[in-house]
Order: structure tokens, then C-alpha cells, then sequence
């Protein structure tokens, strides 16, 4: 389990992350969301002990990082694909870093064939492409076998099967019980991926909870309805008092559901062509609460 | 232990660092031989003199040490290992310690290397040890490089960049202390307390000492290599606890 208690750190004059508080599961992949610049980075950093917090801390398993034994046993993260010597191999670049924390050897050999590097072990990792350092850090963050995961954007510049692969390979750590913590601005894969969410927007905490809920939230719910009979749908509609919007010569009927509307449409004679309920996307529930922390950013700007 | 050995893994899984070893051998031999091969009468061949080139293998390994430090905040490794040991004093300790003993098992090779040398390019020179001062200077190379080693690891660490050390480094030794010298008045005198100065009055050839008509050294030999040793471990241990404070 991850735990950020009013964590807060400045760079300069700008605050990267404020009073922020949120926990992370054991035994499920916290999905971490937030525009560009929001703090996901720095609040890693701050956890993993890199940056000092300003004030605030985090505990993982109620201890603080800077206080583990071997760390690596406990908590394996990757912040960054391109940590790495361009001049090292892949074999060597995961030996040296077992090697701190008294890893065996065959422990690299396991993870570089877990992530499929097996093949270019001794291979140079400056000739690496971005798919494959990812798959190094990925190995690098397995190496100790942790109980506490952190990863910073993990498919970013991998194929398709590389995403399907890290999602799969998430969900699997977090069976296995293990804690999983995940930054990605790719929300159609999150919303695949994380069954909780931590979103965060100018360093501070917008939402926490599970992504059911969040969606849940959306704006865009409803009835997606068609029909060739226009006006008499319209006044049936309004005479029970439904909401509704029109666009694209489609009805969509919010707080009604299919079954009401069908009805409805038969009485008045209204022919239906299409009549679909739409469910919320992490997409749309993401932009409709993160709007909100932009805007007033702009506002603030031009002020 | 651990740590030594994470330590040994890094220094020696890069071409660029077996590149700047080879080097750090290679050229002093290598002008040691040309030096004293085609070295006039002007030139006594005495144990001391055998050590002229060292300095150039000092360089080397000063560089050497340097990139050891200032690569891993070029790359993110240093974070990786921050990560892997949050107190960071012990893996910054580990380093020190490997690149230190790379730097002694360096400076003996050279040191001894070249004074070997010296006796196959001139058989008939009298370069037998005899004085504690012919000692001194072949095999005290192997405790200047191995502080040569400290100060390279502490100015990486401080300046946490490979372009900006190494420019420091190489500008400092290889410029700034012969151009003191020229700074009317002072500048012999400053000239002496020098860091790579003080080095060479350890282990070294004195072959300009009396073109330059310098005064008296200050220090002893071996007061010089105290010296020396202060500034090496005075600059670590200030990379060490900005290091430690700094965020990473």
C-alpha cells in the first residue's frame, strides 16, 4: 500500500504538488491521472524518496522509503525508460542495480526473459528504441520482486502488443496482491487498466476513488434516440418532462431510461431508428472534472 | 559488499571507461619510451626522471574518474541508484572506494611501468632505487592516482554534468595551474600550493623546477601529498553531502 499524506514540494517559485493525500491499494492498479504538469512525476519522485517533500510524507507499508532495507525487495518503480547507460547492456545495466541490493544474477536472467529481452541481453541499450527501454525498465522495476510497483507512463512508445502485454502484466501483480500504481495519459488504456484512480490536476488531489464511481460522474449519460418523426418525439418528450438535447438530428435524453422512451415514442406514433443508451467514458468524466482545474488555470493566467 | 560490486559492474560494463584505462597506461609507456628513446645527454636518466609521463596518465585517469561520477546524472543512473539505496552516502562511499583502488592498481602500473621502461630504452643508465625518494617517486604514483581517482569522483558529483566536469577538470590541470605562474609576483608562490603541483613534488619528475627558477618548496614531499590528500577528500566529501541533500 502506498500512502501520501498532504504532501507538498515546490520548485522555486512554482509548486509542483500541494496538501495532496491519497492511497493507493494493495492488490489493485491505481490508475494516477492528470493534464500535463499536474505533479504525477514529482509526487513519484517524492515517494520514491528522490525529492525531499517540503512538507508531507508518504509511507509504503506504513514505513517511509528512505527507511526500507533493500528497497528494491519492497518497492520497484520505473520513473523513467531512459535511466539507463546508452554504452551498457541490458544484462549489465540489470546486474549492477541487482547487485545493491544483493539480487542474484539468475534474477536478472528471469525478468530479461519475463519481459522478452532474453534475446538481446548483451545487446548495447543505446541501441535500444523506446519500446524495448521500456521493457528494460519494466525488468529493472520486477528485478527484486517487490510488493509495491510504481510505473511512470509504462506503454508509452510500445506497439499494441506491448500495451496488451503491460496491461495484462499489471493485472497479474496486482492479483498476485501486490500494490500497483500507474501514470499514463492514455486514458482509453487506463480506463482497461486501473480499477481505482487517483486524479490530481495543478498538484492538487481532484478525485480518488474507484473508476466505476468516476465514470459514473460523467456528463454524457443517457439515451442516444433516432427518428424520422421529429416533432412528435419532441412533444412527447417534453410533455413527461424529460431532458433532453438535440444534435446531429439524434435526441440524447438524459435521466429516462430505453425502456420509458420506447414507450413513449410507440404512443405518440414516433418510428424509431436507433435507440441506445450511452454509457460514460473515463475519457468524458476525466475532461468534464479536469476542465474545471484548467480553466481556472487560464483564468489565472490572464489575470 | 554489495555495493562494491554494483559499483565494479558500472565501471567496468562501458567501452568509454576500458577506453580511458587502456589510455591511462598506454600513453605514459608510450611517451616514457619515445622521452627517454630519444632523450639527449641533457637529460639524466635518474629514477625520478623515469616519472615524466606520469602525469599524462594521471590525467587520463582523473577523467576517468570524473565521467565514473558525472555520467550517472547524465543518464538517470544515479537515480536508479538512489532508488535502490536511499541513503546514498554508502553507494557514493562504493564508488569512491572502486574507482579509488582502480586509480592505485593504475598509478602502480605506471609507475612502476615506466620506470621498467626506462631501463629497457636505456640499459646502461644507472636507475637502480637506491634512496627513499627513488621509491617515493616510482611507486608513489600508485597513492597520487589513487587521490587523483577521489577528486575526479567528488568534482562529478559536485558539478553533475560530464561536459561541465571534465571541462573543469581538464581546464584546471592542464591550463589554470601553469598559467598562475605568470601572474607577476605571486604567482611562483601560488603556483606552489597548487593541487596537481603539490602531486607531482610527492611522485614526479622535476625536470622545470629549475628552468622555472622557482623558490624553495613550502612542503616536504611528503607534507605535499597531505596537502594533496586534503583537497581530494575535502572536495568528495563536499560532493557527498550535496549529493545527499540535493534532490536527485
Amino acid at each position: 500500500m502506498i500512502e501520501a499524506s498532504a504532501l507538498t514540494k515546490s520548485y522555486g517559485d512554482t509548486v509542483a504538488v500541494k496538501e495532496l493525500t491519497f492511497t493507493a491499494q494493495t492488490g489493485r492498479v491505481t490508475g494516477f491521472l492528470g493534464p500535463n504538469g499536474a505533479g504525477k512525476s514529482t509526487t513519484m519522485r517524492l515517494v520514491l524518496g528522490l525529492d525531499t517533500p517540503d512538507s508531507g510524507h508518504a509511507l509504503i507499508d506504513g514505513k517511509p522509503f528512505r527507511q526500507l532495507d533493500d528497497p528494491l525487495r519492497t518497492v520497484g518503480a520505473m520513473l523513467d525508460a531512459g535511466w539507463r547507460h546508452p554504452g551498457r547492456s541490458a544484462r549489465q545495466h540489470l546486474r549492477w542495480l541487482a547487485a545493491t541490493n544483493g539480487i542474484p544474477d539468475k534474477r536478472v536472467d528471469e525478468v530479461l526473459a519475463l519481459v522478452g529481452l532474453a534475446g538481446v541481453a548483451t545487446k548495447r541499450a543505446g541501441q535500444f528504441s523506446m519500446g524495448m527501454l521500456q521493457r528494460l525498465g519494466i525488468a529493472a522495476a520486477l528485478l527484486g520482486d517487490p510488493r509495491v510497483l510504481l510505473f511512470d507512463e509504462p506503454v508509452n512508445g510500445l506497439d499494441p502488443e506491448g500495451v496488451a502485454w503491460v496491461r495484462q502484466l499489471l493485472h497479474a501483480l496486482a492479483a498476485e496482491g501486490r500494490t500497483v500504481f500507474v501514470s499514463s495519459h492514455l486514458l482509453p488504456e487506463m480506463a482497461q487498466t486501473a480499477q481505482d484512480l487517483v486524479v490530481i490536476g495543478r498538484g492538487q488531489l481532484i478525485y480518488q476513488g474507484t473508476m466505476a464511481d468516476f465514470v459514473a460522474r460523467t456528463s454524457e449519460h443517457g439515451v442516444r434516440v433516432r427518428t424520422p418523426h421529429a416533432d412528435e418525439l419532441r412533444t412527447a418528450l417534453t410533455e413527461n418532462k424529460a431532458r433532453f438535447k438535440e444534435a446531429d438530428g439524434a435526441f440524447l435524453v438524459s435521466e429516462m431510461d430505453s425502456d420509458r422512451i420506447g414507450e413513449l415514442a410507440f404512443a405518440a406514433g414516433a418510428t424509431l431508428h436507433e435507440l441506445s443508451p450511452i454509457t460514460g467514458s473515463l475519457e468524458q468524466a476525466y475532461l468534464d472534472l479536469t476542465r474545471e482545474a484548467v480553466e481556472f488555470g487560464i483564468t489565472e493566467a490572464v489575470r | 559488499m554489495n555495493l562494491l560490486r554494483a559499483e565494479r559492474i558500472k565501471l567496468f560494463s562501458t567501452r568509454g571507461q576500458w577506453l580511458c584505462l587502456t589510455l591511462a597506461l598506454v600513453a605514459p609507456w608510450g611517451l616514457t619510451a619515445l622521452f627517454l628513446g630519444l632523450a639527449g645527454p641533457e637529460i639524466a636518466t635518474t629514477p625520478a626522471n623515469t616519472q615524466v609521463t606520469s602525469g599524462n596518465g594521471r590525467t587520463v585517469l582523473l577523467v576517468l574518474a570524473t565521467i565514473a561520477a558525472a555520467s550517472e546524472f547524465n543518464w538517470g543512473t544515479m537515480r536508479l541508484t538512489f532508488q535502490a539505496v536511499p541513503n546514498r552516502v554508502p553507494a557514493l562511499l562504493a564508488k569512491a572506494t572502486v574507482v579509488g583502488a582502480v586509480g592505485l592498481a593504475v598509478g602502480l602500473l605506471v609507475g612502476v611501468g615506466n620506470w621498467g621502461i626506462a631501463k629497457l630504452v636505456q640499459p646502461d643508465a644507472n636507475l637502480a632505487l637506491h634512496t627513499a625518494a627513488d621509491w617515493r617517486n616510482v611507486f608513489g604514483q600508485a597513492l597520487v592516482f589513487m587521490l587523483t581517482a577521489v577528486l575526479g569522483v567528488g568534482v562529478g558529483l559536485l558539478l553533475r554534468s560530464v561536459a561541465l566536469s571534465l571541462s573543469v577538470v581538464l581546464v584546471w590541470s592542464l591550463l589554470i595551474e601553469g598559467l598562475i605562474m605568470f601572474i607577476p609576483g605571486v604567482g611562483k608562490h601560488i603556483y606552489q600550493w597548487m593541487p596537481f603541483y603539490a602531486a607531482s613534488q610527492f611522485a614526479g619528475a622535476d625536470l622545470t623546477g629549475p628552468a622555472l627558477s622557482l623558490p624553495h618548496n613550502p612542503l616536504s614531499p611528503w607534507g605535499y601529498l597531505g596537502y594533496f590528500a586534503a583537497i581530494c577528500v575535502a572536495l568528495f566529501v563536499a560532493g557527498v553531502v550535496l549529493t545527499r541533500q540535493r534532490d536527485a
